[in-house]
């Protein structure tokens, strides 16, 4: 095992991390960009994934595949209830009034999911193989590749979804202005009840799976939530290729400085670039105050 | 006539009964501290139910010396404050005897404070070496240090000639005081610990601490922490294909851990106490009866699987019982009895009290055992 296999060990482990950092990076900057709310709960969808999956395969016996996409139709389903109960009433308010409320709402998601289902750590067996795949003597599980698979095609269906679908351009237009968006007809209040709706579907998306890499419980969702918050830092709030680059640079530089420097320093290697992104450039590495957010 | 005659035996007849109630003497009262809820209720569970348990069933057989016992539990929640209030309650309203409990090292420390001003003796079941080191007058412990099962292992590595390690712990509680007495007694056993590498506790991919560690020409992995991130780590090294043999800590051994771990936990090392693996025991094995006892009679009670805690909790009522069989009953006399325990064979592993040792157990409190297909193996 020479030192280049090490290198590219590190760089393996970092992109795999930085995809999964990124497609949670993704439900923030959506509802960010509709509403200009940055939504804490974010990473409450993310465990609500994991937790809902493992609960339907457990206790009503389904098969993989229905239990994922139940789980997905009730993250969304309480995506959705979030708005309506939470967000919506309080229309007027301040952003900043409605950042401090789904930071509540994350505290509650985390209790009730205590409540339900207990303290333990699950984990969900992988979607194919667990043999690790050798690349050049570093080594990757199947399970990665599924991750980044499925952080390409959100890419690319997002994509589509914003440039030429008519919802996807509604959505834009609110985000540039939503008054005049509401003036040419754009329903504002549903477009800003989709983006809950879609945050939380891609959220509790990410969550199912990394679970069977990371395992779940009910208190996952802060970290990760906050690594992706870093990484849409990092790539200026947009919802595009800046959120995915800025996921996968924070992966790397994450696994290089546990490697290179010390593993006990890897939550506050996120932490310090978060900080100086947010000091020095605040709109990101990879997007001017001007550029367009999709 | 006649009915004033039924009227004076109906009274004579009651006034026996309460006679009787009076004169047979009152239980013992004996206090229990255990944080059934709270985040420390997977220990605090088990060992009140323990507790229940064999306080009914001593009381079933006559009692102690022809006294029934009184168990009063009050829940800490894991609390410390909790924990100093509800044993100023035990003590000044309910006057107990002795205490057993609390689950965890917080709570026992919090306490330790008040049974000494009271001179009320306490069997904690929480593993904090500091509980005992320095030994304080009226407290004891059930539970096994951690160091016990550090030296378990460095035995097994010397007997395999085994000399370059890489330790691989958690940045918690528990992870920080296995890597410093991992540090500690590696020189005794000739070991040199040659890569140190720690992981967060909410950390939920090792892959680079084990690269790190596959790069240097560590011969063992000893990882030293409580579930889900041993699991992650075994999985990793699994994907890594780490191929030298990896020791976790006695903080995963239950069934969890194999449940987490899946396929990755086939041919994992770990200390352990001896409940997981009873029924694999030599019938020379001086605990082997008790073990056996508890777990046959707790799976039989609670259709569960005893396991360690609820361990804690027997050995620490049945220490009292068999203080309180030579000793009487005054707080005094229990600890005097308590202090001179020899060769006490209980769950977690055989006693020896003494005014210099409080804790009582040696290195044979642990065994090692290996993972082999999905369940533990005892390694002889």
């Amino acid at each position: 095992m020479d030192n280049f296999q090490q290198l590219f060990q590190y760089i393996l482990t970092g992109l795999s991390n930085g995809a999964i950092y990124a497609l949670i990076g993704f439900g923030f900057a959506i509802i960010y960009n509709s509403t200009g709310i940055i939504n804490f709960a974010q990473g409450e969808f993310v465990m609500l994934g994991g937790m809902l999956t493992i609960f339907f395969l457990s206790v009503f016996q389904m098969p993989l595949v229905p239990a994922i996409l139940l789980a997905i139709v009730v993250s969304t389903g309480v995506g959705i209830l979030f708005e309506r109960l939470a967000i919506r009433p309080l229309k007027d308010a301040q952003p900043f009034s409605l950042i401090i409320i789904t930071i509540g709402a994350s505290i509650f998601l985390r209790g009730a999911a205590m409540l339900i289902w207990g303290k333990d750590t699950h984990a969900l067996p992988a979607f194919s193989s667990n043999d690790p795949l050798y690349i050049a003597g570093a080594t990757i599980l199947p399970q990665h590749l599924w991750i980044l698979g499925v952080t390409v095609l959100i890419i690319i269906a997002s994509r589509i979804f914003f440039n030429y679908s008519v919802v996807g351009k509604a959505m834009r237009a609110c985000s540039y202005n939503p008054r005049a968006a509401g003036l040419v007809g754009i329903n504002v209040k549903s477009m800003v009840l989709l983006s809950f709706a879609l945050s939380s579907a891609i959220g509790s998306l990410a969550g199912i799976i990394i679970a069977p890499l990371t395992m779940t419980s009910y208190d996952v969702g802060a970290m990760l939530g906050l690594k992706g918050f870093c990484a849409v830092i990092i790539g200026g709030m947009s919802s595009g290729m800046g959120t995915v680059f800025g996921g996968l640079l924070l992966g790397l530089l994450e696994s290089l400085g546990a490697g290179y420097i010390s593993a006990s320093y890897k939550d506050a290697i996120a932490f310090i670039i978060l900080l100086l992104i947010l000091f020095i450039r605040p709109e990101g590495l990879f997007g001017s105050k001007e550029t367009e957010r999709f | 006539m006649s009915r004033n005659i039924f009227r004076m035996i109906l009274v004579l007849f009651f006034s026996f009964l309460m006679a009787g109630a009076v004169f047979a003497a009152p239980p013992v009262k004996i206090g229990a501290l255990f944080s059934v809820t709270g985040p420390a209720s997977p220990l605090g569970e088990p060992e009140r139910n323990t507790a229940e348990m064999m306080v009914a069933e001593i009381n079933k057989a006559g009692g102690i010396n022809g006294r029934q016992l009184e168990l009063i539990v009050y829940d800490t929640q894991g609390d410390a404050t909790k924990a100093v209030q509800a044993v100023n309650k035990l003590i000044k309203d309910d006057k107990v005897v002795a205490i057993i409990g609390p689950s965890t090292t917080g709570d026992s420390m919090a306490i330790i404070p008040v049974v000494e001003k009271a001179a009320i003796p306490l069997i904690s079941c929480a593993a904090g070496i500091k509980i005992t080191d320095p030994v304080k007058k009226w407290v004891f412990k059930t539970a096994q240090n951690d160091v016990l099962a550090v030296m378990r292992i460095y035995k097994n590595l010397q007997k395999q000639k085994i000399s370059r390690v890489a330790i691989l712990t958690v940045s918690d509680g528990f992870g920080s005081s296995g890597r410093e007495q991992l540090k500690l007694k590696a020189k005794e056993f000739g070991i040199s610990i040659i890569s140190d590498e720690t992981y967060g506790p909410k950390d939920t991919d090792m892959t680079v601490q084990l690269t790190k560690i596959r790069n240097s020409n560590a011969q063992a992995v000893i990882c030293w922490g409580t579930n889900p991130g041993p699991a992650i780590v075994a999985r990793n090294a699994q994907q890594l294909g780490i191929k030298i043999p990896l020791y976790m800590s006695h903080g995963v051994s239950s069934r969890k851990f194999i449940d987490l771990a899946g396929d990755s936990a086939g041919g994992i090392m770990l200390p352990s106490g001896k409940v997981i693996v009873a029924d694999q025991l030599p019938n020379s094995d001086p605990q082997k009866k008790a073990l056996m006892s508890y777990v046959n009679k707790y799976r039989a009670r609670y259709k569960v699987e005893g396991d360690h805690f609820g361990g804690h909790a027997w050995d620490a009522v049945m220490l009292l019982k068999n203080a309180m069989e030579k000793g009487g009953f005054a707080p005094a006399a229990i600890r005097d009895q308590l202090e001179k325990t020899k060769k006490f064979a209980g769950i977690g592993g055989t006693f020896n009290f003494s005014p210099q040792d409080h804790a009582g157990l040696n290195i044979d409190a642990f065994v090692l055992v290996k993972v082999e297909k999905g369940d533990w193996k005892l390694i002889k």
